[in-house]
């Protein structure tokens, strides 16, 4: 009996302990977002957020719904599979806003090089040209439309 | 009734649970994307790559990427001859204004566009001591960056130098395979801008995807396999010399 006879130092101690664990629980309730451990050990809410960002570029899938007209040009030429915004830029506004937000004319001298000017590293089928020697400074659309470049017997068309 | 100190410590717990409801709102539904039906990956035909850095720019544009850092970039290599394990490497900004003219056309020069591999078995990940960084379910290597403290251990784990710390936000930034397009059935900024179809999106889930042919009928081979990362970014005609 006697070797009981304290025992309310234990019960007060486990009081302690407990109302630590009590109070840990409640500030993790706090702290750690509800969507944490969704799919693993982070928040599951992340990824909405991450998801839920503006677009820029629109894809060739919108620009087609209303310029079949371009892709009528495009499809039997060598750019068949450029994208339109490869060149035009990212026009997501222009997609969204058609009346207002205009895509700009492009320059075909700065355009054409990024992809054409001779270079060792570059497949050995592309078509490569030195600007400096192929054009004589003439600007590209003057003999090639850039929609479909191959100059035909008619010349550009 | 007579509310006491203990009743209130009972009552804590409660009220702390039922606030985090309050705070969290309704989640936003995703319709028509199951994050388990998708695994997303990404392939790259070196073979097609003409380093006219495209992929480079349209990636800074939309993701808004800070001037002087890349979630992709282009290198070239130059390997004379034999000695692949010296090659020369360049990659002025990121290759986004393209390449000038090689300095020694002779030997091999080719182009090597490089991203996030969005690894299965990530090193980034596992090092993020707050889960900041993870793996989505849809195999998607992404960064919360409202939980990232900007302690820079992934950016040393990655093994392919894909990751950075932002310079405004001091929070880790890289590649999401532009988890907001593909999320919304779109192909990646860097995909849809390839003007050779060198970059491609794979969804290795998809039994439809070209992907899989590909990889069937060519010799395709991940960066640094040796570190067993699993990478899910595919490299068609990838030279022993890349590192």
């Amino acid at each position: 009996m006697n070797a009981f006879k304290d025992a309310g130092h234990l019960f007060r101690l486990a009081g302690v302990f407990l109302a630590g664990i009590l109070l840990f629980l409640v500030i993790r309730e706090f702290l750690v977002p509800k969507s944490f451990g969704e799919y693993g050990h982070y928040r599951g809410a992340a990824l909405a957020e991450i998801a839920a960002r503006p677009l820029h570029y629109a894809g060739h899938d919108t620009c087609e719904t209303c310029h079949a007209d371009v892709l009528e040009k495009k499809k039997d030429g060598k750019h068949a599979h450029v994208n339109c915004e490869t060149c035009h830029g990212a026009l997501a506004n222009h997609a969204d806003d058609p009346a207002s937000v205009t895509p700009q004319k492009l320059d075909t001298a700065v355009l054409c090089v990024r992809c054409h000017e001779a270079n060792a590293a570059k497949p050995r089928g592309f078509p490569q040209v030195v600007s400096a020697d192929h054009s004589n400074g003439l600007a590209c659309d003057t003999c090639h439309q850039p929609h479909s470049p191959a100059i035909t017997a008619g010349g550009a068309k | 009734m007579n509310l006491t100190r203990r009743h209130m410590l009972l009552l804590l717990p409660a009220a702390g649970a039922a606030w985090k409801y309050v705070l969290a709102g309704t989640p936003e539904a995703a319709p028509n994307y199951k994050l388990s039906e998708h695994w997303w990956g990404m392939l790259i035909d070196l073979t097609k790559c003409i380093g006219c850095g495209s992929c480079v720019r349209a990636c800074q544009t939309e993701n808004d990427v800070p001037e002087g850092y890349f979630r992709t970039w282009v290198e070239r290599y130059h390997v004379t001859d034999y000695d692949i394990e010296n090659p020369q490497v360049d990659s002025p900004d990121g290759g986004k204004k393209g390449f000038p003219p090689a300095k020694d056309p002779s030997g091999k020069n080719f182009f090597v566009p490089k991203l996030c591999n969005h690894c299965a078995d990530s090193p980034c990940t596992q090092v993020c001591p707050v889960g900041a960084t993870f793996i989505s379910p849809d195999g998607v290597v992404l960064v919360d960056k409202t939980y990232c403290l900007g302690c820079r251990y992934c950016v040393q784990a990655c093994p392919y130098g894909c990751r950075f710390i932002n310079p405004t936000t001091n929070t880790a930034e890289k590649c999401t395979l532009c988890y907001h397009r593909i999320r919304k059935g779109l192909t990646t900024a860097c995909c849809e801008n390839c003007p050779t179809g060198a970059r491609q999106l794979a969804d290795l889930k998809n039994p439809s995807d070209p992907i899989h042919e590909f990889l069937k009928t060519h010799s395709v081979q991940v960066l640094k396999p040796y570190m067993a990362t699993h990478a899910k970014v595919f490299y068609n005609g990838l030279d022993g010399s890349v590192r």
